[in-house]
């Protein structure tokens, strides 16, 4: 019973994020109507045709914002998988070997988690240029060094426990160690801090499209979106809305996940 | 990528270089540059309607005879108006600087620092009285020194705009005659001269004109707040009609969102350059909305050094595939003035209609050209925009759509002033790009000019024989209406040989608060504060 | 004594470094100072003046410490842009978004604390749920969306303040508080919900420490062991975790800013970065991040005269 009410957040998370992925995947193969066709029909409130009105050049949001919110999509999970991986080597190499580079390579996490995650973000963008290659690689880069503390504390604690002992004694390798004896249980920290590190991604490429620093026309991100809604809120509020409601949507249901991730792993303690 | 700001045109105002001219005598206000305004071009759009029996309530802004103007960009680095570029930072410091002559309302030079001018029947000899008493913010009185420094200066200095010394290169000696006179002499007539003369008239011996400028116009600059705002106040001792306006503040506000809301919230009173869908938002309550035209050419400008534009046939082929109409219907809600060649409607001595539709919308005509040009599935095209300028975004968005149609594949790269300034504009590193250019001085020579092979701002890399062997023909002709007549077949020869895509001449509109009036609309990129007035 | 020296020496140390990775990662993509500053006027002859001037002619270590003795003496450079000191151009906005971030800040303190404290007592209630569900949903609205509605409704609807017309500071103190407050209260809202969250965990997790059981199972009130012991423990990883919040606080005010059309450094930040005027985003990451690296450090010193437990544990 008590099981069941702490998942409760896992399941409702699972569910709403698994219908916005697919409801975003499906954008990619369908949708309503065109989202770059222009029509005449400009800035209508919802109606049946349009369920998210239209926007100024007469193209339905509803469609744009299924295939804006797939950029977005994209953006964040590459943007884990790079900050992740990369973090976790970081991590299991100080964690693990500890000594100089753990030292070396920590002060240097300390320095870059100094900058606010955006201001980092900026300043790459401002080496590479705009773009989306360019926003993946950035917030990827700006999500390693946290990735690197979590996954370095969740290795360091391992080194010394008794299984870990054993197998150095019987010869195992480090990359074996690594590998098969302690990634794996590093996965209950480093889940959650994917939940945490894929919202982060989101609403930091919607700041940075917003602030016009990020995805460029003619993909459409839903930060993109947002600063062009901002504009016409008195006249198309819909606009705004409706974008803003399907971030904080996303951003909600994998919330949830990563809630009932981090209670299922207390009871697991 | 950024999507500020936006609303302005553009403005890279290139003084025209002339440095011979044709005609012969220029009257005092300079004949060719008396283009006349463009038609209706006072008017109210949107059926607003003037609220003219509408009581206003004053605002403390109006009590306090203060005026607060949303700008789409900051000034140039410089505010020295010599070295002056972007049409933005004209825009602002016209209310600052005069010349020895100025322009007024129709476009016509009027005497300003010198009260008139005599010139010579053989039009090389200028002989210019100073007005008396005509002093600097600073206190100073305008004397023969200051008029002298401030024209070799345009003339010598190598930062001034090369077109400006370049034109200015014509004067062979400038001597004082008693106090108060001025002689010019000319090594050969220009009758362009007047427009070059409106250069502004410095202090001698002032070196913080690029921090603390000063001049003589009816305001006087107070001070400068990087991204954030310029401060004018009403020069007390100015020696024409004084403004009404005590105070203007310019507010930098590169995000065209952030220039609505201010307007919404009552910080800011009137806004130019904005497009239709902002002064629908805006509504009518509160804002008369006027519109004019900027005195522009807005094109989509192709790189023709550049494959594939170096083929006549592709640039051919996209002036079909673009739908000037839809451009017009789509982002401008239909206004606007729609043009063929380099030169807008209001230039009517130059406009040529008949180019106007020279190329109609037919995609099918357009695959044809690529097909023969060698591109049958089309190619990728980026075209740029500076990003803040929301109606160039704007085209350019709708005719990337429009350019899918015949199998181009168009994206946009949307890039800050600066870098368009830097990298498009000087650099030339761009495959095509949407803007509008302005005309500075006033002359057809300053908008065809550009295009000769050899211009140092033919940013387009436009080459052709013809132009310049037309325009070598133009630049030593006399008489006006030969001269006119070549500077028509030159327009021709850019429709022709399909140039750029020209689009427009756009619709400026402009929102202002109710109360406010006395907007005087120039066929110059400029807005003049000093006739604004709080009812 | 002791660990406030050593935390101060790592704190310098980490400034250097943070100073040094900008300095560097600017010295290579910034091009040719002498090249942006004088444009398209540039001769090689002047070029060549200019960068003399500018001593880019030095190593590369050379320029890093005239650079740094420069940036503590208050001399941060030339801007490209503006051709005037870095300095006398940012301080304005700095006062600006600093003002901002401390008024987040405090409005983050003052309604996390109880709000964290009572869902931690609540924690096992029938509506545990529903709190998380409102933290999580705080926590998923974008700020800068928060910041549109804001602004609209309070700024342009109901006229509490005028968007866009932001007070001089120096002339209208109450007046800049007053606009400022409802931007802080955007950046505020989903860290409030973030802190809430962690100040709920980390008072269940000392609530199930041996001593507190102890102590409650031997007839101790249990709101009083609760002030007494558990609120005192659970307040150091709390002032840590506020000082991490800093970081995010002044990311956040980069976007909001624009929204709101405040004058701060981010709208500046975001020119600066645009027009490539790298003296001054270089200025204003290195205070920024300094600013963040000092709110660490008084986070450590405040936890660690709170908890002496922590001098012997060396870093948090």
């Amino acid at each position: 019973m008590k099981k069941y009410k702490l998942n409760g957040y896992l399941v409702a998370g699972i569910i709403l994020t698994g219908i916005i992925i697919l409801w975003i995947i499906a954008g990619r193969f369908y949708t309503p109507y065109n989202p770059t066709k222009m029509s005449s029909a400009k800035l209508q409130g919802p109606s049946l045709a349009h369920l998210f009105g239209t926007d100024k050049f007469g193209r339905d949001i509803f469609s744009r914002v299924m295939q804006g919110s797939g950029t977005t999509l994209v953006i964040a999970v590459l943007t884990i998988l790079i900050g992740s991986v990369c973090g976790t080597i970081v991590g299991a190499m100080t964690g693990y070997f500890g000594g100089m580079l753990d030292e070396v390579l920590m002060r240097i996490n300390d320095a870059l988690t100094a900058f606010p995650s955006i201001l980092l973000a900026l300043v790459i963008i401002s080496i590479l240029g705009p773009g989306k290659q360019n926003v993946i690689i950035a917030l990827g880069i700006v999500f390693i060094p946290s990735y690197a503390r979590v996954t370095r504390t969740a290795f360091a604690s391992q080194r010394e426990v008794n299984y870990i002992t054993s197998a150095r004694l019987m010869g195992a390798s480090s990359s074996r160690i690594l590998l098969v004896h302690m990634l794996p249980n590093t996965l209950h920290v480093l889940l959650p801090a994917m939940t945490i590190g894929f919202n982060n991604a989101v609403l930091a490429e919607a700041s940075m499209s917003f602030l016009g620093i990020g995805v460029t026309p003619p993909d459409v991100s839903m930060g993109y979106m947002l600063s062009e809604a901002q504009g016409m809120f008195k006249s198309a509020p819909w606009y705004a809305l409706s974008v803003g409601m399907v971030i904080a949507l996303l951003v909600f249901g994998v919330g949830l996940i990563g809630e009932g991730l981090q209670r299922r792993n207390k009871e697991v303690d | 990528m950024k999507k500020r700001i936006l609303a302005g045109i553009l403005a890279v105002s290139l003084v025209g270089a002339l440095f011979t001219g044709c005609g012969k005598g220029a009257s005092q206000s300079g004949s060719s540059s008396s283009a006349a305004p463009a038609e209706g071009t006072e008017q109210t759009a949107d059926g607003a309607g003037q609220a003219a029996s509408e009581t206003v309530e004053q605002t403390a802004r109006a009590k306090a005879n203060e005026v607060v103007i949303g700008i789409a960009q900051d000034l140039d680095q410089s505010l020295d108006p010599h070295y002056t570029v972007a049409a933005g930072t004209k825009e602002v410091m016209f209310n600052v600087f005069e010349g020895l002559v100025k322009y007024d309302s129709n476009g016509d030079t009027i005497p300003a620092v010198a009260s008139d001018v005599a010139i010579s029947d053989d039009g090389l000899v200028y002989t210019f009285t100073l007005r008396d008493g005509v002093k600097f913010h600073n206190g100073d009185t305008v004397d023969l020194d200051d008029v002298i420094y401030s024209v070799t200066r345009c003339k010598e200095d190598p930062n001034v705009n090369p077109q400006t010394s370049k034109g200015l290169a014509c004067i062979a000696s400038l001597e004082k005659d008693g106090d108060n006179k001025l002689v010019m002499t000319l090594s050969e007539p220009n009758t362009e001269l007047m427009s070059l003369l409106t250069l502004a008239i410095l202090p001698a011996d002032y070196d913080k004109q690029d921090t603390a400028p000063v001049g003589t116009g009816p305001y006087k600059f107070i001070s400068r707040t990087a991204q954030e705002s310029v401060e004018l106040e009403k020069f007390g001792d100015y020696w024409g009609t004084p403004g009404n306006i005590d105070k203007v503040t310019y507010k930098i506000n590169e995000s065209a969102e952030g220039l609505i809301m201010g307007l919404q919230s009552g910080a800011l009173d009137l806004v130019s350059h904005l497009t239709i869908t902002q002064t629908q938002e805006l509504g009518t309550d509160d804002f008369n909305i006027e519109q004019g035209s900027m005195n522009l050419v807005q094109a989509l400008y192709l790189n023709n050094a550049r494959a594939p534009f170096d083929n006549e046939l592709v640039r051919q082929a996209i002036c079909y595939a673009v739908d000037r109409q839809g451009v017009l219907d789509m982002a401008f809600d239909g206004l606007g003035f729609p043009i063929g060649s380099n030169v807008f409607p209001a230039f009517t001595k130059y406009f040529d209609e008949s180019l106007t539709d020279y190329y109609d919308h037919n995609p099918d005509k357009a695959k044809e050209l690529l097909t023969q040009a060698g591109y049958p599935d089309g190619f990728d095209l980026v075209i740029t925009v500076p990003a803040n300028y929301q109606p160039h975004c704007d085209t350019g968005e709708v005719i990337a759509e429009q350019l899918k149609e015949v199998g181009i594949n168009a994206t946009l790269d949307k890039v800050e002033w600066n870098t368009w300034l830097e990298k498009t504009y000087s650099g030339r590193d761009f495959q095509a790009t949407v803007i509008g250019l302005t005309a500075d001085p006033l002359t057809a020579r300053s908008l065809l000019e550009r295009f000769t092979s050899t211009a140092n701002n033919n940013f387009i890399n436009y080459n052709n024989a013809d132009y310049d062997a037309l325009f070598e023909q133009a630049v030593k002709c006399y008489d006006d209406q030969e001269q006119v007549k070549i500077y028509k077949e030159m327009e021709k020869n850019l429709t022709e040989h399909a140039a750029n895509v020209y689009i427009q001449d756009m619709a400026d509109l402009i929102a202002v608060r109710k109360g406010l009036t006395g907007l005087t609309f120039y066929p110059l990129y400029v807005l003049d504060v000093s006739t604004l007035k709080w009812q | 004594m002791k660990f406030a020296v050593r935390r101060i020496t790592a704190l310098l140390i980490t400034m250097i470094m943070v100073s040094f990775l900008a300095f560097a990662a600017f010295h290579m993509i910034s091009g040719d100072p002498a090249q942006a500053i004088l444009g398209t006027n540039a001769t090689p002859e002047r070029l060549e003046l200019m960068r003399q001037q500018l001593g880019l002619d030095k190593p590369f270590l050379v320029q890093y410490f005239s650079w740094l003795t420069g940036f503590f003496s208050g001399n941060l450079g030339i801007s490209y842009s503006y051709r005037q000191p870095v300095a006398s151009l940012i301080m304005p906005k700095l006062k600006v978004t600093l003002l901002m971030v401390m008024i987040s800040f405090v409005i983050i303190v003052v309604c996390s604390l109880p709000l964290g404290l009572r869902s931690a007592q609540k924690a096992s209630g029938r509506f545990d749920w529903v709190r998380t569900t409102i933290g999580q949903l705080c926590m998923a609205v974008p700020a800068f969306f928060l910041s549109i509605l804001v602004s609209y409704l309070f700024g342009i609807v109901l006229k509490w303040f005028t968007p866009g017309d932001f007070p001089k500071i120096d002339r209208n103190f109450a007046g800049a508080v007053r606009y400022l407050f409802f931007a802080a209260v955007c950046i505020a809202i989903p860290r409030i919900a973030m802190t809430v969250r962690m100040l709920r965990s980390t008072i269940i997790q000392e609530m199930e420490k041996d001593y507190v059981r102890t102590a409650i199972s031997r007839g101790n009130d249990r709101s009083e062991v609760l002030r007494k012991h558990v609120l005192k423990n659970s307040l150091v990883p709390t002032i840590t975790f506020l000082g991490q919040t800093m970081a995010e606080i002044v990311g956040g005010s980069i976007v909001v800013e624009q929204v709101f059309g405040i004058p701060g450094m981010g709208r500046f930040l975001v020119a600066s970065i645009s027009n490539r005027d790298y003296p001054v985003v270089e200025a204003l990451v290195v205070i920024l991040a300094f600013w963040v690296i000092l709110s660490g450090t008084v986070a450590d010193l405040i936890g660690q005269k709170i908890d002496p437990r922590l001098r012997l544990g060396g870093r948090a």
